[in-house]
């Protein structure tokens, strides 16, 4: 499993707009890069982004071969009520990961 | 006034932890860095290299090789054994009579403790144990050991960092010493401070070492690099951490 870095305030007030950063190591390769024996390396990229609150999608987005390795991405929610966010990213060769955080709002 | 004479009275007290700039005019070379990639480093959410670390807190807790041991086993908890062995490696090694660095000593506890396949310079899982030992002295000063053979390492280290070389015959004192400050193209000139290593370069997309920095400078002048591990690496390190004598720690940091 890849290793990934996920930053949610554990706590929020209700309508607060809060910071949401996902980081993960991935080696984004583009698919146009020569390997060692001069042929083209597989690509092998994380194409989509997508985090649900609740069950709810409320940021996605589609990554394509110019994104760096271990992609770091960083939006912003409206605190809405207590739950989870479920970041997760999926991509080539069968590439899926998710990650919960808890959200307490008061 | 009395807020600034408690700022100055802690200043005078070390509280306000070591600098990553000295009263000399030394300072760490993410002090030009640009807001955004400071920001970066400071946010460990937001530090690739954190990734390293989480990786190698995993691996200092598996069991591996032939004497079934981890590294926290022999160690304990690394946030508190590991504090400060960054700052001083390399360091001498009575029993082979050489310096080793922090790679390399790791690398031995691997084989010789551990009973383990070595890991070889730059793979993952040595980086990885690497940022994460290292990653326990950040904020603490570079504080070089004082050892007569470590003396003669650092002397040798001196004398290949001011020696010219490769097609561009150039020292590498002639750029971070004489040049610092200025640009390279649109590159600053760094004083080169081994501060941050191993740390996280956006150009290699990756975490590195000291040693791959400094390959990159030398085949950067055209020389032929010193292949890793060698003394002439160990003895480079050596002098550089001690000409940053004081310095903050930053490992994992973050450079362009
Ligand atoms: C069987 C016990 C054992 C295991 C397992 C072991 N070590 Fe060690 N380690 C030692 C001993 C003993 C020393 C003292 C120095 C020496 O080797 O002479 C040491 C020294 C070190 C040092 C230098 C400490 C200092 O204060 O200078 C580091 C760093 C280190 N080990 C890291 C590791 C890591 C990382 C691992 C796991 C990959 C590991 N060790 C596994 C026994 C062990
Ligand atoms: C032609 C000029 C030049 C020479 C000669 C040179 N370097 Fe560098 N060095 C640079 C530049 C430029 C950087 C910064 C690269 C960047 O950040 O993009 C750098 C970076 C470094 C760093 C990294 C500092 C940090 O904060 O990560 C170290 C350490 C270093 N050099 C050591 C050396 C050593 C040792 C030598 C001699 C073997 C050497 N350099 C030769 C230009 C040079």
């Amino acid at each position: 499993m890849a290793r990934a870095l996920v930053n949610v305030p554990k706590t929020a007030k209700r309508g607060e707009i809060v910071d949401v950063k996902a980081l993960i190591s991935h080696p984004m390769e583009t698919g146009y890069r020569p390997g060692p024996n001069g042929r083209l390396l597989a690509r092998d990229i994380i194409d989509r982004f997508a985090c649900t609150y609740n069950g709810t999608e409320v940021f996605a987005i589609d990554l394509h071969p110019a994104m760096s390795a271990n992609p770091y991405l960083a939006f912003s929610v409206v605190a809405t009520e207590s739950g989870t966010l479920t970041m997760t990213w999926s991509g080539d060769k069968g590439f899926r990961q998710s990650e919960t955080v808890a959200i307490e709002v008061a | 006034m009395r807020a600034s004479l408690v700022v100055a009275v802690l200043a005078l007290a070390g509280l306000l932890g070591p600098p990553g700039r000295a009263a000399d005019g030394r300072r760490s070379d993410a002090e030009a860095m640009s807001p955004a990639l400071r920001a970066m480093q400071q946010d460990d959410a937001a530090n690739p290299g954190m990734l390293s670390v989480l990786d190698g807190e995993a691996l200092w807790s598996a069991k591996a090789g032939g004497a079934g041991r981890s590294c926290a086993d022999c160690h304990g908890d690394a946030t508190v054994s590991m504090k400060g062995v960054a700052a001083r490696h390399p360091a001498w090694d009575a029993g082979r009579g050489s310096a080793v660095d922090l790679a390399g000593r790791i690398a031995l506890c691997r084989t010789e403790r551990q009973d383990a396949a070595p890991l070889p310079p730059e793979s993952p899982d040595r980086l990885a144990l690497t940022t994460y030992v290292a990653h326990q002295s950040r904020g603490m000063p570079i504080a070089p050991p004082d050892d007569s053979g470590l003396r003669e390492t650092r002397a040798r280290g001196r004398t290949l960092f001011t020696t010219r070389i490769g097609q561009l015959n150039l020292s590498c004192a002639t750029c971070h010493d004489d040049l610092a400050g200025r640009r390279l193209g649109g590159t600053p000139i760094p004083q080169g401070h081994p501060v941050g290593y191993p740390l996280y370069r956006l150009e290699w997309q990756a975490t590195g070492s000291l040693q791959r920095r400094l390959r990159n400078c030398m085949t950067g002048v055209r020389a032929e690099p010193y292949p890793f591990d060698a003394p002439e690496l160990v003895a480079l390190e050596a002098y550089l951490m001690e000409r940053a004598a004081g310095l903050a720690m930053e490992t994992p940091a973050v450079r362009p």
